[in-house]
């Protein structure tokens, strides 16, 4: 494996810097885990984010390091950059992690962070998802440093991503500017062997230093950061041209591809003759330093991920270059999808190998026991219009439940719920909103119900925790990343604050009394709030009552207790059967059957 | 891409496929070799296909295995081998469970499950151990061992020596299910 030695870098100084006689202990991490370990080492002592699929391992490994860093989980990316904001102006090293749409919520601050800058390092780390494949879109986040005019690195493998984290750090506090770590699915979610090292604490004393003119963007001062941020660029690129982490590997000079992140390795594996020119440290752009290598080679290829990012830059400085018309823009890069490229010089967005086509597919569906599949059954019951969320119980939207209608963002299930209500929609609209998400983005689109006067019912489905990025803690579950007890904050007792009245709480494993709320609330002509509350079974990892199994003799084949989509009931030909491998003993499926043929299994 | 060797396991999110891949990839790395690995987090674990993939040589470029490369395929589910049957090269070892895991798409009526997966199986694999990994884990005491029946199983189409793999089975099982996922593994590498 080749491990840059960005220690030999002039301009930086590694704490704990390899050399060769050091023993080195090699660990198998994932890109997440060194990010982390990056941090660890570089003396960090404020971390904090949201968790976000393919981001979230980040601060779940450098919590084992309580002890030496604060940690926290915040409501949302906003609130975690301004966090890490008030800890770097008092000169700690700080780390923010985030998925790329969470760089949305946080970008308010972020562009004016990059005006005031920072004291004690700080560098968010935000992880791209190309392919979405746990997301709503794909986003480029290298578009959000050049227009916030800030750094950008982009590891291609755990080792890097130790290492650049390391340099982030350094380059943060050296031009006082915000710098991102960007990742991707494959560089989060790969692992691969890495050197570690020990933390080397900053020494720094920890105390904020009075200078209006630095911390204060009214007009009057914000107009000398906006020029200080043109200088700071300048100074970046020339540091950019100098950095190890862009470097040129000369081998044949008949190609020449510049590339950076995950599609690094994929040009290595399919283009081993070429020249490369590797950009871990891509904005600023090395002008001089892509100018030299296209110099060197005869044609110039441009292979990245997502957007034309590098691409569009090389042609701007008049270089002639091959890029996104031949390199697919669409989903992930790899190895297929740049052997077509070579092979036949064009490129398409290669769908994945086809599965033969009489497979029945497998999509991710609720669990069994999931407490959701409650909640959606009973909207079953109602002609109404579903907004959802960003969460497990966007599953809801899959057949045979089919209860979820539109889905936008975080928090989006409420707002929209109510935009549809005003533009006059004759069916009454439910937003369904997760326990997390509410509180992340919800409750401020709760307010604006109340407010206007809309007559919406939002649905809170509280399963304790946040459950789809692998079980987070949150404001309402009484615990925090530090592993300490704290307030776990009501949901009923904000939406009372917020001003709702028709206020209903209900268990989600009973039907009968779940579909009564569901009809109260649609039958109020104010807002009306139903939180859902039973834990996530995922979680909470116990049985909830006896497994079930069907009666053969009393069971008519209906197929009701199938229309909870549970994949605890298996249909093959025509009997119907519980898996009791997989059957976490909800009871939904004995309530939904009409003909008492679900009863508790034996043992 | 010559000297890499990679190896694909798959299965329905919740089966262990991430557990047998880290030991498969901690054997690698304890024999020795450079390691990349890749898996799948997030949405796709609800009960969904999982795919996790190890490689191992020399230098290792990409975490990803390419079409038609790998050298072994490991299934906890009989018609997920079906599924990623494309990732296999020619002449490569597939191992099955022949575990069967209704999707809500067939008991919901939107697709059916194929009743001839056996057959199927022997067509799309020249080289293929078939064998029940949850009932010989369950005889052994712990059906959730089922994962390390299938990668016994596959042990057999990769150079890795056997301590490397004892070793890594030590470092990810914890110690009180250490003994029947040893045991596991010895069953499911007889019987390939």
């Amino acid at each position: 494996m080749a491990v840059p030695n960005l220690g030999a870098d002039a301009m930086f100084q590694w704490p704990g810097a390899v050399s060769l006689g050091d023993f080195r202990l090699s660990e198998l991490l994932s890109g997440n885990q060194a990010i982390a370990r990056g941090a660890y080492e570089a003396g960090v002592t404020v971390a904090t984010g949201y968790p976000g699929t393919p981001s979230t391992e980040i601060l779940e490994t450098l919590s084992a390091h309580s002890d030496d860093v604060y940690l926290e989980w915040s409501p949302n990316e906003k609130v975690a950059l301004e966090v890490a904001a008030g800890a770097s102006y008092a000169g700690a090293r700080c780390i923010v992690t985030m998925k790329h749409v969470g760089l949305n919520v946080a970008a308010d601050p972020l562009m004016t962070l990059a005006y005031t800058g920072v004291v004690g390092g700080l560098v968010l780390c935000v992880a791209d998802d190309p392919g979405m494949h746990s997301s709503q879109n794909e986003q480029d986040t290298r578009q959000y440093a050049r227009f916030a005019r800030i750094p950008v690195f982009e590891p291609s493998d755990s080792q890097e991503a130790l290492e650049y984290m390391k340099l982030a750090l350094e380059v943060s506090e050296q031009h006082r500017t915000p710098v991102i770590l960007r990742s991707t699915t494959r560089v989060s979610h790969s692992r691969s062997l890495v050197e570690t090292g020990e933390r080397v604490p900053t020494g720094r004393e920890i105390a904020f230093v009075k200078d209006p003119p630095r911390f204060v963007p009214i007009p009057l001062w914000g107009r000398a950061m906006r020029r200080n941020v043109e200088e700071r660029l300048g100074a970046l690129r020339t540091a950019a041209e100098k950095s190890l982490a862009n470097r040129i590997e000369w081998r044949d000079r008949q190609l020449g591809i510049i590339t950076s992140s995950i599609a690094y390795q994929y040009v290595r594996e399919v283009f081993p003759e070429a020249s490369v020119l590797k950009l871990g440290w891509a904005y600023p752009f090395p002008d001089e330093l892509i100018r030299e290598f296209a110099e060197g080679v005869a044609e110039v290829l441009v292979v990245e991920e997502l957007d034309d990012f590098l691409e569009e830059h090389v042609k701007a400085l008049g270089i002639a270059c091959r890029g996104k018309g031949v390199v697919p823009r669409c989903g992930e890069l790899s190895v297929e999808a740049l052997q077509a490229v070579r092979d036949s010089g064009t490129g398409e967005c290669l769908p994945p190998p086809a599965a033969p086509a009489d497979l029945p597919s497998r999509p991710p569906v609720l669990c069994p026991g999931c407490p959701h599949r409650g909640l959606f059954a009973a909207l079953g019951k109602f002609d109404v219009v579903v907004t959802g969320d960003i969460g497990c119980y966007s599953l809801g939207v899959f057949p045979p439940l089919s209860r979820t209608d539109a889905i936008l963002c975080m928090g989006g299930g409420i707002s929209m719920a109510h935009g549809l209500d005003k533009a006059g929609e004759p069916r009454k609209v439910v937003g369904i909103v997760g326990d997390s998400t509410f509180f992340h983005s919800g409750i401020t689109g709760l307010l604006d119900i109340v407010y206007n006067k809309g007559v919406s019912t939002i649905v809170v489905v509280d399963n304790r925790i946040t459950a789809m990025t692998g079980h987070q803690d949150n404001p309402g579950t009484g615990r925090t990343l530090m592993g300490e007890a704290t307030t776990a904050v009501s949901i009923p007792d904000i939406g009372r604050a917020c001003g709702v009245r028709d206020i209903h709480e209900v268990d989600p494993y009973d039907l009968k009394a779940t579909i009564e709320a569901v009809r109260a609330a649609l039958e109020t002509d104010e807002p009306s709030l139903i939180v859902s509350c039973a834990p996530c079974v995922l979680h909470e990892r116990t049985r909830l009552t006896a497994k079930r199994c069907i009666d053969a003799e009393a069971c008519r084949k209906c197929g009701m207790c199938l229309k909870l989509g549970c994949p605890a009931i298996e249909k093959s030909g025509d009997e119907i059967r519980i898996n009791s491998l997989l059957c976490n003993g909800c009871g939904l499926c004995a309530q939904a059957c009409r003909f008492d043929a679900i009863g508790a299994a034996e043992g | 891409m010559s000297e890499t060797t990679s190896v694909v396991l798959v299965g329905v999110g919740g089966q262990g496929i991430l557990l047998a891949s880290e030991v498969t990839a901690r054997a690698a790395m304890l024999a020795g070799y450079q390691v990349k690995t890749n898996e799948v987090h997030g949405m796709a674990q609800r009960g969904g296909s999982v795919v996790a993939q190890v490689r191992y040589g020399a230098e290792v470029f990409s975490p990803l295995v390419a079409s038609g490369t790998a050298a072994v395929l490991g299934s906890l589910e009989r018609i997920e081998a079906l599924r990623f049957a494309h990732y296999l090269k020619p002449g490569g070892l597939a191992v099955v469970s022949s575990q069967m895991i209704v999707p809500v798409t067939v008991s919901t009526g939107q697709a059916q499950y194929p009743a001839d997966a056996q057959e199927r199986l022997s067509q799309a694999f020249p080289r293929l151990t078939y064998l029940d990994a949850a009932e010989m884990a369950l005889d052994l005491g712990n059906i959730r061992a089922a994962n390390i029946v299938v990668v016994g199983a596959l042990s057999q189409g990769l150079d890795l020596p056997p301590e490397a793999w004892h070793e890594a089975l030590t470092a990810c099982v914890p110690a009180r299910h250490l003994d029947v996922n040893l045991r596991a593994f010895e069953a499911g590498r007889r019987s390939a």
